[in-house]
């Protein structure tokens, strides 16, 4: 079970979509595939748009993804939430974390990571 | 750390298989479930087993996946630890199986049919959303399970408020946020709480007492409702299954298993917002029972000494509640401190107030120890030097120690004496009054030495009346309990005004409103450290029902739309606490000397006598003087009034006769009164002055 990661640079801007559940199973190979796209002098916006659910591990990930990329300057910026990853987001303390933006970026031509 | 991807602990990796799994010797400490390098540490205690078994669930998986006996070799001591490798402690659950003898004559029930749950289990799954129906017959309905923590507390800082300054709100988490009307996103949990935390701060509350929120099974009741035949809860939740884990049901996103998420929230909000965050913790019993009860953990683990036996084997019930905890024995002793401790650290808990906390100072044969360890360490443990300990210093078998509980310099009490004697006050029972007094300045006679802190006042609790009902019922009414109106204290010093219960009476609903802030003028003007009921400021009623422990339903739940129809009396209240926050000279640590006067309808003939049901007082510091005049008598009083101090004039704050809004005056809009020297209290009421230039 893995996360699909599909990436775009536009305009200084890199767009992360992401696929999947993230969970403990998944979390591990997401961050490694996720941390070479943050924090390169540019803003890293992450589209959760197709994450139906991230557990207590999968919110961690995000938030240590999001704490290297301010620790290199740069900042990250989720959409796409669903109401349900929202809802668990605010009730845990997570979402005041991080900075949550309210829609999803277009699609654009996608780069696939591997 | 990691070499080349490779762990760079050598013990890092398993050195045998058991039932597919690698695993090692495990370290004995900490108990519980850790994760460590590539795996997952267990270790239970189990003194008297004689073999034991960690058992794996895949999350809500009926049957294990696999069980693992801890090789002899790896037991020390009395301990069974085991590393095992390759678990995903996300999705995981776990219990223990454990044989020995079972010879309850010798205080020995082993049972190797159940798994257990660990007893320092982190989170435990199996009641993960409140009310959902339990499937009975699952193999260890309690599971435990491992949580992160790893949580961000920023720069949480606990407020480490003065004893003195403290305001305690003592809420339900579920009942607080539970009804319709409490315009919460999520109802009944941790995060709808925190939604209610300005309401709080604008109420002026600064520390919230939280009934147990330990796990806890709600369906532990057999009971229905006779009159609807709707199947009763144990909604208050005094029966622990887990003490190191936070009710899952009390949280929106507990059957996502992140409640310790959710609840340490909850405490850096209320701490962000200055409030503090004290638990009601329950060490006196578990929800095991006695012999006929379930076998969860303690029993299964070991009975004889979790459990204060009789020579017969036999469970000691000073609970009330069918087994009492061994709690000084040596081994209960370091699991209740670990507990605590782990609160403090990892929750970031300020305080603990302790349910029928007499049994914490008996031995294992019953008796009361007049130096009991268990409560000593506590007061002189590192971890919990900032803490609140709070005893409510009584039993369920008469064991009463309202003023001689062993405090070691730190333990306050539940002061049960002055809630009895402003009870009575106020319902104007003859002979009152002198000890009126001595429970408004913080019960000297009681706590001589230790301070006016060490008395928490109390007009009610959760155990009891509301105030609401306090003043509308001469009697409880539990029918709905299932009990036939036997349950529940039937010594309430309630007085209903007039009729009992519900009316439409004008003149006896005044009174009652009258009555309410009668208690909370006094209550908020007392030394001590005041405690309110949730829903109090509100006139929240439980119809008469004294002891809702099984009612999950509007009977317990905080009707919010009462803000709207009892505004007078919650703004009455927010002012008082304001009041009491701004007048040092009101929260005085030490037990009053000469700066306390006493009066009488005249000014310093104080009337002690059987028949006095009137008491004023003036406090005096270098900066204040206050002077509060409580009537309970049915007649008006024309008082004579102290001189104020050189260059005041008595102003008036509040008169719980007058009409709204003149009851109560906000700092720098007090009255000057109309006839200086004097004033005219109306029955049943009470008055505060304050000497301003």
């Amino acid at each position: 079970m893995t996360v699909a990661v599909r990436s775009i640079d536009r305009d200084g801007v890199t767009l992360v979509e992401l696929e999947g559940e993230i969970t403990s199973a998944t979390s591990a190979a997401l961050q490694q595939r996720i941390l070479p796209l943050v924090g390169h002098g540019r803003t890293t916006i992450i589209d959760l748009s197709r994450v139906p659910y991230i557990s207590s591990a999968g919110l961690r990930t995000l938030l240590l993804v999001h704490r290297q990329s301010l620790r290199k300057g740069c900042g990250v910026i989720l959409t796409g939430l669903s109401e349900e990853v929202r809802f668990v987001m605010a009730s845990t303390g997570f979402l005041k974390l991080f900075d949550v933006r309210g829609c999803s970026p277009s699609p654009g031509p996608w780069r696939e990571e591997r | 750390m990691t070499t080349a991807g490779l762990p760079a602990r050598i013990d890092a990796y398993p050195t045998r298989r058991i039932a597919g799994y690698g695993v090692r010797p495990g370290r004995p400490l900490p108990f519980g479930a850790t994760p460590v390098p590539g795996g997952i540490n267990f270790s239970v205690h189990s003194g008297p087993a004689t073999r034991a078994w960690l058992v794996l669930f895949a999350p809500g998986g009926r049957e294990p996946l696999a069980e693992l006996e801890f090789p002899q070799v790896f037991r020390v001591g009395g301990v069974f630890a085991m590393t095992v490798f390759g678990l995903d402690e996300e999705n995981l659950e776990y219990g223990f199986r454990v044989d020995g003898p079972f010879d309850p004559a010798r205080g020995d029930r082993f049972d190797a049919t159940a798994v257990l749950t660990d007893p320092y289990a982190r989170l435990i799954s199996g009641r993960d959303v409140w009310g959902a129906p339990p499937d009975r017959d699952r193999p260890c309905p309690h599971r435990s399970r491992l949580v992160r923590d790893d949580f961000d507390w920023e720069d949480d800082a606990p407020p480490r408020i003065p004893d003195e300054d403290l305001i305690v709100y003592e809420l339900h988490v579920r009942g607080f946020t539970r009804h319709p009307s409490a315009g919460v996103s999520a109802p009944g949990t941790y995060a709808g709480l925190r939604e209610k935390i300005p309401y709080l701060k604008e109420l002026g509350v600064n520390c919230v007492e939280l009934m147990p929120v330990f796990e806890f099974d709600e369906h532990a009741n057999p009971r229905s409702d006779p009159a609807t035949g709707r199947p009763l809860c144990d909604y208050w939740g005094y029966s622990t299954v887990g003490f190191f884990a936070p009710k899952a049901g009390y949280a929106a996103t507990g059957h996502l298993g992140m409640q310790a998420d959710e609840f340490k929230t909850l405490v850096k909000e209320l701490h962000a917002a200055g409030i503090e965050i004290v638990l009601d913790v329950v060490f006196n019993h578990t929800a095991e029972g006695n012999e006929n009860g379930p076998v969860i953990s303690f029993r299964g683990l070991d009975n004889a000494t979790y459990y204060m036996l009789t020579p017969a084997g036999e469970y000691y019930n000073f609970s009330g509640t069918g087994n009492t905890v061994n709690c000084n024995h040596p081994v209960v002793r370091g699991f209740i401190l670990d507990c605590l401790r782990h609160w403090v650290a990892e929750y970031h808990i300020d305080g603990f107030r302790f349910d029928l906390a007499a049994i914490l100072d008996r031995a294992p044969d019953g008796t009361p120890l007049a130096n009991p360890p268990l409560l000593e360490q506590l007061a002189h443990d590192p971890v919990l030097g900032h803490c609140k300990l709070i005893a409510e210093a009584w039993d369920a078998a008469g064991l009463y120690e309202v003023g001689t509980f062993p405090s070691y310099g730190r333990w306050a009490e539940w002061n049960g004496k002055y809630r009895d004697t402003v009870r009575r006050f106020l319902k104007g029972d003859a002979g009152t009054v002198g000890e009126l007094a001595t429970r408004v300045v913080g019960s000297p006679d009681l706590y001589t030495g230790r301070g006016t802190t060490a008395s928490v006042n109390f007009v009610t609790a959760h155990d009891g009346f509301t105030l609401h009902d306090l003043v509308s019922y001469n009697d409880k009414h539990n029918e709905a309990n299932g009990e036939g109106n036997a349950d529940g204290a039937n010594d309430n010093h309630s007085w209903n005004c007039g009729v009992e219960g519900p009316t439409e009476d004008p003149d006896i609903l005044r009174l009652r409103m009258r009555q309410m802030k009668n208690a909370m003028a006094i209550l908020l003007t007392s030394q001590g450290v005041p405690m309110l009921l949730a829903g109090d400021e509100l006139a929240r009623t439980q119809h008469g029902n004294n002891n809702t422990y099984c009612q999950d339903n509007e009977l317990s739940w905080t009707d919010w739309t009462l803000r709207g129809t009892h505004a007078e009396l919650h703004r009455f209240v927010r002012r008082l606490i304001a009041f009491r926050r701004a007048h040092p000279v009101l929260r005085r640590p030490c037990h009053p000397g000469a700066e306390v006067t006493w009066h009488g309808v005249r000014a310093g003939e104080p009337d002690w006598s059987e028949s006095g049901r009137l008491l004023a007082v003036t406090r005096s510091s270098d900066d204040e003087q206050i002077y509060v005049a409580m009537n309970t008598h049915w007649e008006f009083h024309d008082l004579e009034l102290p001189s104020p101090r050189e260059g005041g004039v008595w102003h008036l704050v509040a008169d719980t006769a007058a009409e709204h809004p003149d009851d109560i005056r906000v700092p720098g809009d007090e009255q000057p009164l109309t006839v200086p020297g004097r004033y005219r209290i109306a029955p049943r009421s009470t008055v505060i002055l304050i000497a301003r230039n």
